[in-house]
């Protein structure tokens, strides 16, 4: 492929001005972390920065979202410090920083996130399986009594294809396949909820965090699989079957210093219980700094 | 006899400037600065069209490659690479390959081996991997692919084998968009004739800038109406089944297009000299027949030219059709949702890749929608032009 990298007069301004509030920041002794990424994480990133910064106040964390390809291109353009993903960096991701700042990005673990499946509150249905829903977003099942609902016919909402939970729903439930064209895209997970509490034979996923609104079901893993709900325990005990880590990619250059502290604390027994407050699943025991 | 006849004929000189009289210095400056900027204006859209038709060149000329499977060299054969062969497999420029040292370049191979592994096997083995989708024919017409029944027009641009075909999107920009056309067409030809021809002064007063401050309604706000409220009352009206679909927004898109469409034609009729009407009206005819078969005959080519630039107004409008609808459905249906060509650039322009295939195809779209919105707009602008000229007589 024959991508040219575009040495610009963008890419110089953006660089003369990280020199200048480099050099700016050398001054302080304040410490600026910048943080950008997936808009799944975006909440729990805040209020990491928010209870870090309330404990030590001389780090100023600014936090956006944007979305996971967002964040990477940001990581690569070195505009930001950390760069929050909803999905594993992809190659091509990695080759991007390999030719920007000649080292892959270091992967940490954050969270876990259980994908819920949303459906009307009105929906007599309780449980679905993972192949099940494979065949309703693809566009094969298309009535509700196929999957023993009631008889009417389905409209499937999605995210828009921008989002990381887009992707990792395609390549993980729906086993790489297209989604069906009739498929609603919409552009956020509260979006996807709100069209489903609307919609009472629609269907759609989302992460956990946003559970009020519509009703989730339970999820089987195959057809003779016993269902599982959502919950903390199961998800990660890695029971429920639709659920993926959460994670921060950094500059290995940049991890240093207040970041690497920053990163470690994120990590710890106290970052990891903000994440509990903000509705995702925390990291299990043998995965956390001590 | 008019006395602009009496005093013969005068010379314009250039740009206006009289050579009878003695130009003051700053104000000839400051007439050359405000031609400057003027010109200015057309200087940044054709700066635009460059921009943007440059991006997308890459596509035109065939030089993308989307394939998912493409020829990968191990890493152990880095020695055996002349530097000429590894910048072309690396895609880089000379001087970057200079720049770079031999971890970082071997790093680079290993991702491309990395890149491999990282599809799943199934996917490896499909004859569709290896298939470049940037080609016109799959851009343009339909294709069979891996585990669908029957060739169809897909836009797919994210996953393992990426499927552009822009056929859906065309059609779902063209779908709401004729919806909107037919919903606000007539309400604002009529509006217009009822105002111009028919009310009373005191209530042309009202209306005419009620109407015209539809347009000041930020779009984002209409499609935040019709995605909560519209919606839901069409679907109760109409009775059908899925609920955000083309139909809610063209229906929105009307109330963008209302505005635009009224305050033209209004203005083609208002510009029917008077005598017309007095005629008529001198003649017997009443107030209804002269409006509507003297002065909208009349005033027909800037009916046409409203129409016209409405049109291009519909199909540029990004945020009410984004926010109400957004599924690429390839169907003419009015009742199934569409996607378009604008909420396709605006929702996807910020993840795709820079330089990339998606990124490429995303720009021929913009500068597809912008040859549109220009041709468009320059036959709604002669076409009234050529109307006033023609009303007043001097053609």
């Amino acid at each position: 492929m024959n991508y040219r990298s575009p040495l610009t007069l963008k890419t110089l301004l953006v660089k003369s001005l990280v020199v200048v509030a480099t050099l700016g920041m050398a001054g302080s002794s304040r410490a600026d972390i910048t943080v950008k990424g997936s808009d799944t994480l975006v909440i729990l990133a805040q209020k990491w920065a928010e209870v870090y910064m309330g404990k030590n106040a001389g780090t100023k964390i600014q936090v956006t979202g944007g979305g996971t390809g967002t964040g990477f291109a940001a990581l690569q353009n070195q505009t930001t410090d950390l760069c929050d993903a909803s999905r594993k960096i992809k190659a091509k991701e990695i080759e991007a920083c390999i030719k920007a700042f000649g080292k892959r990005p270091t992967e940490y673990k954050v969270a876990i996130d259980g994908l819920s499946v949303f459906v009307s509150a009105d929906n007599p249905l309780k449980e679905i399986s993972v192949p099940q829903l494979e065949s309703i977003f693809t566009g094969k099942t298309r009535n509700w009594k196929e999957v023993g609902g009631t008889d009417a016919p389905i409209t499937v909402y999605s995210r828009e294809n921008s989002s990381g939970t887009y992707e990792f729903f395609k390549e993980h439930v729906l086993q790489g396949k297209d989604f069906a064209a009739s498929a609603q895209t919409m552009p956020g997970t509260a979006a996807v909820l709100q069209a489903v509490a609307k919609d009472k034979h629609g269907i759609g996923y989302g992460g956990a965090a946003y559970g009020a609104g519509a009703k989730h079901l339970a999820v089987k893993a195959d057809d003779s699989a016993p269902a599982i709900e959502p919950t903390e325990a199961n998800v990660v005990g890695q029971k429920y079957p639709i659920w993926r880590y959460l994670f921060i990619y950094v500059n290995p250059a940049l991890d240093k210093g207040e970041v690497a502290t920053y990163l470690k604390w994120i990590r710890s027994d106290d970052g990891q219980k903000v994440v509990k407050d903000v509705g995702y699943f925390p990291l299990p025991a043998v995965l956390r700094d001590k | 006899m008019s006395p602009r006849h009496t005093t013969g004929k005068r010379s314009h000189g250039w740009m206006g400037l009289h050579r009878g009289h003695r130009a003051r210095p700053l104000e000839w400056l400051a007439e050359k600065f405000i031609f400057a900027v003027s010109l200015s204006a057309i200087l940044v859209v054709l700066l635009i069209f460059l921009f943007v038709a440059r991006e997308a060149a890459p596509l035109l000329y065939g030089r993308m490659n989307s394939a998912a499977v493409q020829e990968v060299i191990p890493v152990s054969e880095f020695d055996k690479l002349s530097p000429a062969q590894l910048q072309q497999y690396l895609g880089l420029t000379p001087s970057e390959l200079a720049a770079m040292d031999r971890a970082t370049l071997q790093s680079l191979m290993e991702v491309k081996v990395e890149a491999l592994a990282e599809i799943p096997a199934a996917f490896r083995e499909d004859p569709d991997a290896r298939i470049n989708t940037t080609q016109w024919r799959y851009l343009l017409r339909s294709h069979q692919w891996t585990d669908y029944a029957k060739p169809e027009f897909i836009w797919q641009p994210v996953g393992q084998i990426k499927k552009y075909n822009i056929i859906p999107l065309l059609i779902g920009s063209l779908k709401t968009t004729l919806v909107g056309l037919l919903f606000a067409v007539p309400l604002a030809v009529g509006a217009a004739i009822y105002v111009s021809q028919l009310a009373r002064p005191r209530v042309r007063e009202v209306v005419k800038p009620t109407i015209e401050m539809l347009s000041g309604i930020p779009s984002v706000v209409v499609g935040f109406f019709a995605l909560l409220v519209m919606a839901t009352v069409l679907q109760r009206v109409f009775g059908y089944q899925t609920r955000l679909n083309a139909f809610v927004a063209g229906i929105a898109l009307g109330f963008a297009v209302i505005p635009v469409v009224f305050s033209i034609a209004e203005d083609a009729l208002t510009s029917v000299p008077q005598a017309y009407t007095q005629a008529a009206l001198a003649l017997g005819s009443s107030k209804w027949q002269a409006a509507w078969q003297i002065v909208l005959p009349a005033a027909l080519p800037g009916v046409f030219a409203a129409t016209v630039l409405g049109f291009g107004r519909a199909i540029g409008e990004t945020m009410i059709v984004l926010m109400v609808c957004s599924a690429s459905v390839m169907s003419w249906n009015i009742f199934d949702s569409a996607r378009s060509i604008t909420t396709t650039i605006a929702a996807e322009m910020a993840e795709a890749v820079s330089g990339g295939p998606h990124y490429r195809i995303l720009f021929l779209l913009g500068a597809m929608l912008f040859a549109v919105t220009f041709v468009l707009n320059l036959i709604g602008d002669v076409v009234m032009h050529r109307l006033k000229l023609q009303l007043e007589g001097k053609r």
